[in-house]
């Protein structure tokens, strides 16, 4: 395949960045997006230029760091995945393809396609956890939980907290991640406890940090590379809303 | 130094932890406060570990490389977790758990660590439960177990295929909350680059901000590495691209020993490589292999028909496949362990039976079980799996016959530890992957994720208050002292060394080129003329990359070439040691394989004479290692062959 | 106006926004009802009864407080949301996003835009003449507004008639978004009631403004 990649070039946080034209030849189609950037480095290597920096580490969609806007896609054009397995054959010989780092206010650009979601970590430290000490857990089948509400729970706790949803949402919000991890535990009887303090602290985290708000487009859900569904948010307003008035 | 003391703790096996924990020295509440302690790594045994203590009261610094604790490779681990908690009733015990996992280790590990391990097994789902992981429930709201690889009992628990992620996001959740709370400070985006060592013992480390690449200086009580696995050294694995030895490797040559480098693990069922581009290896969980049969073709000239395109799996007829696992291993048939599964593979491959464009690869085939339970029930059972096959691989498994091929998935070996996990370096601890101690020669499935947690919440909080009772006298030191100077100075020469080259050719460049020397000589089936090879390739590989590699940028900047080049230079020495390694081993055992040491049939032969032990090597200078022994006693259990036919 | 509405939570605005919403759709309906009395061939004798109660019971009165200021709240916090929803991306990106969401569920603030411009209109040749805000040449013998006569000169217009049945259409496109958006905001999200929630969304969206768009084309061709 012979393609045209235009890429976001940026030194640093501080400096202004621009899109740098590569053309890249004899790529093959069961190739990952990954690897073709792989041997785009590789070439600008040999020709003593500096690699084009972007996140990722399994390369397997589970650890959630890699994060590409790919022609206009969080993740590419293929549905349900990370690009690490996004693969070339989604892409047609000739294509021109416009790579851009994640674009939100509590999202930095680092470097060239690389960004900084530590506020993630900022908003799972106000609470997306369940406060129990190492030692004294009781004997885990005292604490029954139904199969529907586990699956349930499962199925908001798959998350891989890649931020692909805020980058998708054209209000830069962070409501699906937020309330991936609030469903989870409204879920279990173990988060029960918590529950309200818990919803309180990281919405005003999330706002605090400058993400924006839910319009309702579910761009997040219909990008997210785990199909988190949009009802965990619905959920969360409604955790939100029994913990602020009841 | 002196001879390797493992610091058993004396009494009958089934006591000894609770003797120890008993009797271990512990540090009162206001002098924790003045204790601190370096973590590095934050995967299930850095996490937990940093949780832990962060809870206890001591001061906790931790440290990644990556952007969150929460992308470590833990996250990646699919299958399961082990516990013996007996929930199916099925007759399982701690004592059962400890036996099965010595014996799935071939007779390779150390007795009182493994019971330890399986004695608080129900302790970490105990603890994982109450911190909201979803795992997998019975109808009534019980939790559900499952059957693994190497086990007569259901006692694995897991969270879809996603357990380790579900795991890890427990312990991340444990962690941020204490850093939330001010015990445990978070360093991510840095590497550790060395230990440093005051008066013998650990105190702390020089890491790089990898973002402005900047070194820095951190003093600590303690230091614990929890740094993963070494099995990138083979380029091609299923761990993730920045899983590196460095951590594990500069400790090494600061003094704490590596024991067993050799024991490394092939895991059978994983997507076979497609070209020289490719970068990594994906696995597909074990459990296909409960209704999938694997087979190659009978005739040459059908493999080859098939490598060319001219003849599609399918048009084979029945009687012209041969289900080789079926046809050796009558017994297990294709659950054999995934050691005896992977080299059977490999045989048929270098026999010319391999399929696909490379010939590296062979079927697991579902036609058989659509047939027996219908495309639902297999779709249930392993949609996900089938569903990411099709993404990578492009081709339908419903219809088609997978394809696949072993690849390098877990390393049993690592930093030498005692029963504290202690290195040989007092005051250095290592948990998780990164130590040696539970595993002997081969892991069992769902058994990684055990040791990961037992190591973070249940051992290293006891082991390291016990050695840092010992040190409440000793004041925080300033990180300006001789020691941090040294070095941070060493530190900086390796890396002006490395900026220095100017080369032609890229890290990547080498780091393939190991891959394939580790791959072809020391990987699956390994004998003497090879492994010899294999340690002269590797000199002269090193040599070449200290002359000939190419890092563009500066030092001072975040710099992902030079990151890797650190990590490659690193590699290129353990290769060589693990080289060395499987040469001393003059047998067959678990994941190492000597081809001179197999039986008739082509399996494992084990000498339990000569090297019922583990071999800790010291570094002595560079491509010199001297070899020390523990003794591996057998008190508990019978020491037998494994047999699977 | 109390500007600690800005400083309210995301989740709290939201919730307000719905709520809001959910009122004026229910007072679009009393006002469609109103409306449709045009249609009544009694030269406005029940419009005009109607526009009487409207404009002088007390309980309306009050109600009609309410309106105008949830109507003010409504607009006032979709701009805010807006302005912030701006700001949490200062760089935008090159390509325009591609995600399939659902039909013009991204222009919401756009729509609401173009119905608040009619609004405008409407209020000046209606409301404010009921206010006395501007003057009037027609009124009924009572003294009051005769909003029956003002109603049928500007539907004799074609050109209003036209923007008029623009503008509904509009409306209609916010209100599809906004109804299943507003009981999804306020947690309502269920598989037992979604497919219900988003069949009415529809049939409300369809249905009301083509209540109110079948005035103006019986006012130019039937009539």
């Amino acid at each position: 395949m012979k393609l045209t990649l235009k890429i976001w070039r940026q030194k640093d946080a501080k400096s202004t960045g621009k899109f740098v034209t590569y053309p890249l030849d004899n790529i093959s189609p069961n190739c990952s997006f990954l690897e073709m950037l792989d041997i785009l480095n590789e070439q600008l290597i040999r020709k003593n230029e500096e690699p084009v920096v972007f996140d990722h580490d399994c390369r397997e969609g589970i650890c959630g760091m890699c994060s590409l806007y790919i022609n206009g896609r969080p993740h590419g054009p293929d549905d349900a995945v990370t690009v690490c397995q996004l693969h070339m054959r989604k892409f047609s010989d000739g294509d021109t393809i416009v790579v851009e780092p994640w674009r939100a206010k509590p999202f930095p650009v680092v470097r060239d396609l690389m960004v900084d979601r530590s506020a993630f970590d900022r908003i799972i430290q106000e609470g997306g956890y369940i406060s129990v000490n190492t030692g004294g857990a009781a004997e885990a089948n005292n604490i029954l939980v139904g199969k529907e509400n586990a699956e349930l729970a499962m199925d908001a706790a798959a998350c891989i907290g890649c931020g692909a949803c805020v980058a998708a949402c054209k209000n830069a919000s962070a409501m699906l991640f937020v309330s991936a991890k609030i469903s989870q535990f409204a879920l279990l009887p173990q988060g029960q406890v918590e529950a309200k303090q818990r919803v309180k602290k990281m919405v005003r985290m999330m706002d605090e940090l400058g993400f924006g708000n839910c319009t309702n487009t579910y761009a997040c859900e219909a990008e997210c590379p785990k199909l988190i569904s949009r009802s965990n948010i619905a959920r969360m307003n409604r955790e939100f809303m029994c913990a602020k008035v009841i | 130094m002196a001879e390797l003391n493992s610091k058993i703790p004396k009494g009958p096996l089934t006591s000894k932890w609770t003797h120890y924990k008993d009797h271990q020295n512990l540090v009162n509440p206001s002098n924790k406060r003045k204790l601190d302690i370096i973590i590095v790594g934050t995967g299930l045994a850095g996490s937990a570990a940093a949780a832990s203590l962060g809870e206890m009261g001591f001061n906790v610094k931790i440290f990644c490389y990556q952007d969150s604790p929460r992308r470590a490779h833990s996250i990646a681990a699919q299958g399961g977790i082990n516990a013996a908690k007996n929930y199916p009733n099925d007759g399982d015990s701690i004592y059962r758990l400890f036996y099965d996992t010595i014996k799935g280790g071939d007779y390779r590990a150390r007795e009182a660590n493994v019971y330890r391990l399986a004695e608080v097994s129900n302790n970490i789902i105990d603890q994982c439960v109450a911190q909201g992981v979803p795992f997998a429930r019975e109808y009534g709201g019980s939790l559900e177990n499952r059957s693994f690889g190497g086990a007569q009992v259901s006692r694995t628990f897991f969270a879809r295929g996603q357990t380790g992620q579900q795991l890890l996001l427990g312990s991340y959740g444990a962690l941020s909350r204490q850093i939330k709370l001010g015990t445990v400070k978070l360093y991510n985006r840095h590497e550790m680059m060395d230990v440093v060592i005051v008066d013998g013992k650990a105190r702390g480390i020089i890491a790089r901000d990898l973002i402005t690449g900047k070194l820095e200086r951190h003093f600590g009580h303690a230091v614990i590495v929890a740094t993963g696995g070494y099995g990138n050294v083979f380029y091609l694995s299923t761990n993730a691209m920045g899983s590196n030895t460095s951590a594990i490797w500069q400790i090494f040559k600061k003094g704490a020993w590596f024991a067993n480098p050799c024991f490394t693990q092939i895991h059978p069922t994983c997507i076979p490589v497609h070209g020289d581009y490719q970068s990594k290896l994906t696995l597909m969980s074990e459990s296909l292999r409960n209704d999938g049969r694997i087979w190659v073709p009978k005739r040459k000239e059908d493999a080859e028909a098939h490598r060319n395109g001219k003849l599609k799996a399918n048009d084979i007829p029945e009687e012209n496949r041969d289900y080789f696992l079926e046809r050796r291993y009558p017994a297990f048939g294709n659950l054999v362990p995934r050691d005896v599964a992977s080299r059977a593979a490999k045989e048929r491959c270098d026999a010319g039976y391999g399929v696909g464009s490379t010939g590296l690869a062979v079927f697991l085939d579902f036609r058989e079980s659509i047939g027996r339970l219908g495309k639902n029930v297999i779709e249930e059972r392993y949609g996900n799996l089938f569903q990411m096959y099709e993404k990578i691989v492009d081709e339908n498994p419903y219809v088609n016959p997978m394809m696949i091929y072993p690849a390098v998935h877990y390393t049993m070996g690592g930093t030498w530890v005692d029963y504290e996990l202690q290195t040989t370096v007092t005051g250095l601890f290592a948990a998780g992957e990164a130590n040696f101690s539970d595993h002997g020669a081969n892991r069992l499935g769902a058994s990684a994720l055990m040791q990961g947690l037992a190591d973070g919440y249940f051992v290293l909080p006891y082991t390291v208050q016990n050695y840092l009772a010992g040190e409440i006298r000793v004041a925080r030191m300033p990180t300006d002292k001789a020691e941090f100077d040294e070095a941070e100075k060493a530190v900086q020469a390796r890396l002006d060394k490395l900026m220095g080259i100017h080369g032609t050719r890229s890290v990547d460049h080498f780091h393939k080129e190991l891959g394939k020397i580790m791959w072809e000589f020391v990987g699956m089936a390994r004998n003497e003329a090879g492994l010899k090879k294999a340690i002269e390739l590797i000199r002269q590989l090193r040599d070449d990359f200290w002359k000939d590699v190419k890092i563009p940028g500066t030092m001072n900047e975040l710099n992902i070439e030079l990151e890797k080049a650190n990590r490659v230079a690193d590699f290129l020495e353990l290769g060589e040691l693990l080289a060395f390694d499987a040469l001393n081993r003059n047998e067959s055992c678990g994941g190492h394989f000597r081809e001179e040491y197999q039986t008739e049939e082509g399996e494992c032969k084990r000498n339990d004479e000569d090297f019922k032990y583990v071999a800790a090597w010291e570094y002595v200078s560079e491509g010199q290692f001297k070899l020390h022994k523990e003794d591996l006693a057998y008190e508990e259990i019978e020491v037998k062959q494994r047999v699977y036919k | 106006m109390n500007l600690s509405f800005i400083r309210f939570s995301s989740i709290t605005k939201k919730i307000w926004m719905a709520f809001l919403g959910l009122f004026l759709m229910i007072f679009l309906v009393v006002h469609l009802g109103i409306n449709l009395c045009l249609l009544r061939d009694d030269g406005g004798a029940w419009f005009t009864a109607a526009a009487h109660f409207m404009g002088t019971n007390y309980i309306i009165k009050v109600f009609e407080i309410v309106l105008f200021a949830g109507f003010i709240l409504h607009v006032f916090l979709g701009i805010v949301l807006q302005v912030q929803n701006w700001l949490a991306r200062p760089v935008r990106y090159m390509v325009t996003n591609k995600t399939t969401t659902p039909f013009l569920s991204k222009y919401m603030i756009y729509t609401g835009g173009i119905v608040l411009v009619f609004l405008v209109i409407h209020f000046i040749n209606f409301y404010f003449i009921k206010m006395g805000l501007v003057s009037n040449p027609n009124m009924t013998p009572e003294g009051e507004p005769d909003f029956y006569t003002i109603a049928i000169q500007l539907f004799s217009m074609p050109a209003y008639s036209l923007l008029y049945i623009v503008l509904f259409i509009v409306l209609g496109f916010h209100l599809n978004q906004a109804f299943q958006a507003a009981w999804q905001t306020l947690g309502v999200n269920h598989l037992q009631y979604n497919a219900f929630i988003r069949r009415f969304g529809i049939f409300y969206a369809i249905v009301v403004p083509l209540g109110f768009i079948i005035i103006p084309i019986y006012f130019l061709l039937i009539r």
